[in-house]
């Protein structure tokens, strides 16, 4: 009976320890795997949000929720596994908003693109190079999200497509699909006009 | 469109080298000779000509690597203690069989002094894991996950998160306005924070299962400058952390525990 219970005991006591010890190792690795991956964080974070405070507070409980369960990582691609949690952070963080499109009927998106998206201020008009990245970036932001996502992933995180299929967690054919559409409404709204007008 | 919607993907593939061997080939050879492909092609390559500008690329600010760097620390210093030494001193004592007349005995005394000092000892992380809890949601600026005065909306979020149904009063009647809840871990375990307000103060009010070993006694302390009240009732336990004077932490209790209604 004695030999039944404190085995029990002393094994509780060496959970306690095992979970303690490391945690200084945990903490410096944790810095050193995903601290470089700030920028990729924040990155993503912005042009979700489309707000520069916003994005610092996605990114930080990002970062909280991600120390918290970094044992769970596996301990491949870190920057995916990172960024997976910034966007379900940012989830959350609008999950109330009474605005946002649900992401439900998104995938059905093959209609022309609503006219307030056409509309906004010609390339043209625009000077200088800083106005001019300042114009493109307005207008990925105009993009509805899943589109603005892939494509965010894709060109600027630069992540493959099996990892973005990953982290916004739809097949990959899906993802392309995505990537496509948003590419098509950039090309829209950003290039000059070629005679190609054959919209079916 | 192009006269192909079905070589889309694929172009868009082949622009981003995620095309495999076979599918390359196979697409460039469509390429030459097909027109409104390559158009489409030129067009894609374009429009990645135009994302390559470095001004859309983001970098952290300052301020964040502060304020990460902050939770960082305020987390590790969130995390339990290292064993003690004497618990450990104790274990090894007895293991190493010197200690009484046999391993058997000091299994037994090990079992018992063990039995008798954890749940101390584990009271003792728990308040300090309360504190930490409480002074990084105001750090973070993370205190509520469901933000609403309304207790219709309070309670009924926290079903099925956790399997215990904390009261939720209304206490702006007395000066305490409800401010919303969130879930946090304490002992390794999902537990219900309701959080009110007393004037610019903010009380955590920490619900879970009463533990079965616990004492039905309330504790009043005051650490690191912040009041912990706790007490049980109806088979839950109680523990409110701010950093009000314990006089109103008192006060506090009394109007929760008066309005609670399970």
């Amino acid at each position: 009976m004695t030999g039944r219970f404190w085995p029990r005991l002393v094994r509780s006591a060496g959970d306690v320890r095992a979970s303690h010890v490391p945690s200084d190792d945990r903490a410096e690795r944790f810095r050193r795997v995903m601290l470089p991956h700030m920028d990729a964080a924040y990155m993503l974070a912005r042009y979700l949000t489309r707000d520069p405070d916003a994005a610092e507070d996605v990114v930080q409980e990002a970062f909280l929720r991600a120390y918290r369960s970094f044992d769970g990582w596996r301990g491949d691609a870190p920057k995916a596994w990172l960024l997976a949690i910034v966007r379900n952070c940012f989830l959350t963080s609008v999950a109330d908003a009474a605005n946002r499109a649900p992401m439900g009927d998104v995938d059905g998106w093959t209609e022309d693109l609503p006219p307030e998206l056409i509309e906004p201020r010609s390339p043209e008009s625009l000077l200088g190079e800083k106005r001019e990245a300042a114009m493109l970036r307005a207008t990925i932001e105009q993009l509805p999200e899943p589109f603005r996502e892939a494509l965010v992933l894709r060109e600027l995180e630069e992540l493959s497509y099996r990892d973005i299929a990953t982290i916004t967690g739809v097949p990959i054919g899906t993802v392309m699909s995505r990537l496509a559409r948003a590419r098509q409404m950039l090309a829209e709204l950003l290039l000059p006009d070629q005679p190609r007008e054959a919209q079916a | 469109m192009t006269l192909h919607p079905d070589k889309l993907p694929l172009l868009h593939a082949l622009a981003d080298n995620e095309l495999d061997a076979a599918n390359a080939v196979a697409l460039e050879a469509h390429l030459r000779s097909c027109g409104d492909c390559r158009a489409e092609l030129e067009r894609i390559r374009a429009v990645r000509d135009l994302l390559a500008a470095p001004r859309l690329r983001d970098h952290a600010p300052g301020s964040l690597h502060a304020r990460v760097d902050a939770m960082l620390a305020a987390e590790g210093a969130a995390a339990p203690a290292p064993p003690r030494p004497p618990r450990a001193g104790l274990a090894a004592h007895v293991l190493n069989g010197r200690w009484a007349s046999g391993a058997l005995a000091g299994a037994l005394a090990a079992s018992l002094a063990l039995l008798v000092a954890m749940p101390q000892i584990a009271q003792t992380d728990t308040e300090e894991q309360l504190v930490q809890s409480h002074v990084r949601s105001l750090l973070v600026d993370h205190v509520v996950d469901v933000q609403t005065s309304d207790r219709h909306v309070v309670k009924p979020w926290f079903n099925g998160k956790i399997d215990f149904a904390p009261p939720v009063p209304e206490l702006a009647a007395s000066g305490f306005p409800l401010v919303g809840g969130r879930l946090d871990y304490i002992d390794d375990r999902a537990v219900a924070v309701i959080v009110y307000r007393r004037r610019l103060h903010t009380i955590n009010l920490f619900v879970r299962p009463a533990p079965t070993l616990s004492l039905p006694l309330g504790v009043a302390m005051r650490r690191e400058g912040y009041s912990l009240l706790r007490w049980t009732a109806g088979g839950l336990e109680y523990w409110a952390v701010s950093d009000l004077d314990p006089k109103e932490m008192a006060l506090f209790r009394r109007d929760y525990a008066a309005q609670a209604v399970p």
